[in-house]
């Protein structure tokens, strides 16, 4: 790959129109709000209610600048309905959304100048080749001729599909589309890029891959970054995560905050008698541990400090140990009472809720 | 995790040539996009017009299948029931009588194909990829109903390239009249589907109102018989029919251009009439524009009210 042409990155002289959103703040994301920064995303009281269900009842979140936030929680809790007001495309039933520092009601034009958007379900066109689906949103959202190839070149060449550029979308796998509908949400330079569920139903490479892209989007590109999630793993490449429960925050902090308030270290031991160790365990540490697994598991602070105590005092043989640090799993257990497995199983009715909200948005 | 994994599987590896070489590309090309204004509606426009464009040049099976029906009618429908009709059309060939039917059908059908692509496109979700566009709701729906108008249209040039099959030779004025008529009609039959395709969320739903609509419109529109002397009912439905204003004109075009005896013409092209009185070509293609319009305004309204 030769050099850039030197004329072409010629547009990035400062435009007046654009104030300086957190710049360098992705440094300090936690405290990115400090003075002069504008708060990318700033939602009070939002709530959305169809009919008698209330999808989103009564959130409050602000998203700094430079920030990679992550919506964690079960399907049906409310996340896409969330992302879609703010994306403009559902209105609120009460409460107010500022984005990019507009009004995501009052200033509806303004707020999709300055967003990017990748949906779960693909929004792109499969009889236009990778090329012609950007040319036309580069079109639709009024990119200036001069600087539309190059940025093109760009976005695609992150996302691996620059060669494919001239084949047709209905030729690509379910992993180059969201890679393609990545590099299209980014071609306008957004200021936040909304991404609901990016990795859902993908391959564990490709889903991989994304996460590069947006690390690498991180350090490139000065860009806010919301997106929601079901994946505990993924929330965990996130600055802050807010986990929402049945259309409520309940929990908002960076992953090792959360996890921390967990409190505990989860300890799982094998020993020669199961029974007597859980016993011996309630005897004389007074903590109750259950059989889960195969293995004798408890929890309690510290669990490194506390390994030699059990050694010398639990009296029972043990053959094998494992520590952990409590997962976002257990975060989103210990503040939902469930987890988030479970919390889908029985959301079956919410996720009909959710396809019934959606088809009423039409 | 994240950050090991730079390269992508199969489809990416080639692309990229390595991380140093992606790592050229440092500088990004900053974009930004304008306040809304008149050039950026126009290019939103320009290029769902061409979107249509370039989706019909694909499928070129479309353009033979909507050809299929109109090409029945002409020349299976036209040719069987030519003996049958002799003793009513003074010698003049059947299926010249009924060609100028012929060519407002097929130009219907790929119309209200290009109007259906709307429902298809929400379905398959592209829809919302310009509905969140930071452009007019009308900028989309113009596009749209333009592209339509001008693949109908396209579609109206092949059905007029054949004219000399049935008799009727090449003639620069006539050709443009037919074909002006037709770019009218097919705008405003697109402009009427996508009215329908703004409700309507099923593909089959809407093949189902388009062959309740289509058929009717073409059967009373005079397409198939004369006008002269119809039973009332049959009468008013006729003149209510918005294809008869379409239909009429261009048959009364090519008949000026044959050599046919008063007694023929009479007969044949006797022209719509409202309470006796003869309705001009220009009005009547005004009539159709106005509809076009008028549906037209309706599709928007219903687009921008959407959320």
């Amino acid at each position: 790959m030769s050099q850039l042409d030197p004329g072409a990155t010629a547009p990035t002289d400062p435009d007046p129109a654009r104030e300086p959103l957190g710049a360098g703040s992705s440094a300090h994301p936690g405290i990115g709000g400090g003075a002069g920064s504008v708060a990318a995303v700033s939602v009070k009281g939002l709530v959305k209610r169809y009919g008698e269900v209330e999808a989103v009842r009564g959130i409050d979140l602000e998203v700094h600048a430079g920030e990679t936030f992550g919506f964690l929680g079960p399907n049906g809790a409310g996340k896409s309905t969330t992302i879609n007001m703010l994306c403009t495309l559902v209105r609120p039933s009460s409460g107010s959304a500022l984005v990019a520092g507009h009004d995501v009601v009052s200033e509806r034009d303004e707020v999709r100048r300055n967003i990017g958007l990748v949906f779960q379900d693909t929004t792109l066109d499969g009889y236009l080749t990778a090329e012609q689906n950007l040319r036309l949103h580069a079109e639709l959202y009024g990119v200036s001729r001069d600087v539309v190839r190059e940025r093109m070149r760009q976005v695609m060449e992150m996302v691996g599909l620059w060669e494919r550029r001239s084949s047709l979308v209905n030729t690509f796998s379910g992993g180059m589309k969201r890679r393609l509908e990545i590099a299209r949400g980014l071609l306008h330079s957004p200021r936040v890029l909304f991404l609901d569920e990016p990795t859902v139903g993908l391959d564990p490479q490709t889903r991989s891959s994304i996460w590069s892209y947006i690390s690498e989007l991180k350090s490139d590109e000065d860009i806010t970054i919301f997106m929601t999630t079901h994946y505990m793993d993924e929330a965990e490449y996130c600055d802050r995560i807010a986990i929402i429960d049945r259309g409520k925050i309940v929990a908002l902090d960076t992953p090792a905050a959360l996890k921390a308030s967990v409190g505990t270290d989860r300890i799982q031991i094998q020993t020669g008698d199961d029974d007597a160790a859980i016993a011996a365990l309630r005897e004389r540490f007074e903590i109750e541990a259950v059989l889960a697994e195969g293995a004798v598991t408890f929890g309690v602070p510290e669990g490194e400090r506390f390994l030699p105590r059990l050694f010398a005092e639990l009296g029972e043989p043990i053959r094998s140990v494992h520590v952990s640090r409590p997962s976002l799993d257990d975060v989103f257990m210990s503040y939902t009472g469930t987890t988030i497995r479970d919390a889908e199983a029985s959301a079956g009715n919410s996720d009909m809720r959710r396809n019934m909200a959606r088809m009423m948005n039409r | 995790m994240a950050t090991e994994t730079a390269t992508v599987g199969t489809e990416a590896g080639v692309a990229q040539g390595g991380d140093g070489g992606r790592r050229a590309s440092g500088p990004v090309a900053r974009v930004h996009v304008p306040a809304r204004s008149l050039r950026s509606e126009l290019r939103a426009i320009r290029v769902v017009w061409r979107r249509e464009l370039i989706r019909f040049s694909r499928d070129r099976l479309r353009i033979l299948t909507s050809l299929v029906q109109p090409f029945l009618f002409l020349f299976v429908l036209g040719t069987g029931l030519s003996s049958l009709a002799s003793a009513g059309t003074h010698g003049v060939n059947f299926k010249t009588f009924i060609y100028p039917g012929v060519l407002c059908m097929a130009v219907m059908f790929t119309a209200m194909f290009s109007a259906a692509s709307i429902v298809w496109d929400r379905e398959f979700g592209f829809l919302r990829e310009m509905m969140v566009a930071p452009v007019r709701r009308s900028s989309i729906v113009l596009g749209k109903c333009l592209g339509g108008a001008t693949v109908a249209a396209f579609q109206g040039l092949i059905v007029i390239a054949i004219a000399p099959v049935v008799g009727i030779h090449y003639q620069l004025g006539l050709m443009l009249e037919l074909f002006a008529l037709a770019l009218l009609l097919a705008f405003a039959i697109t402009a009427f589907g996508v009215m329908f395709a703004a409700r309507i969320n099923q593909m089959q739903s809407f093949m189902a109102l388009m062959q309740m609509v289509i058929m009717p419109m073409f059967f009373i529109s005079g397409a198939l018989f004369s006008v002269a002397s119809l039973p009332a009912w049959l009468g008013v439905l006729n003149r209510i029919d918005p294809l008869t204003y379409a239909v009429d004109p261009m048959r009364r075009a090519i008949f000026s251009h044959l050599s046919i005896n008063p007694a023929a013409r009479r007969a044949l092209d006797p022209g719509v009439t409202w309470w006796g009185w003869h309705v001009p070509t220009l009005l009547e293609a005004a009539v159709i524009a106005v509809l076009g319009l008028g549906m037209l305004s309706i599709a928007i309204w219903e687009f921008s009210r959407a959320e």
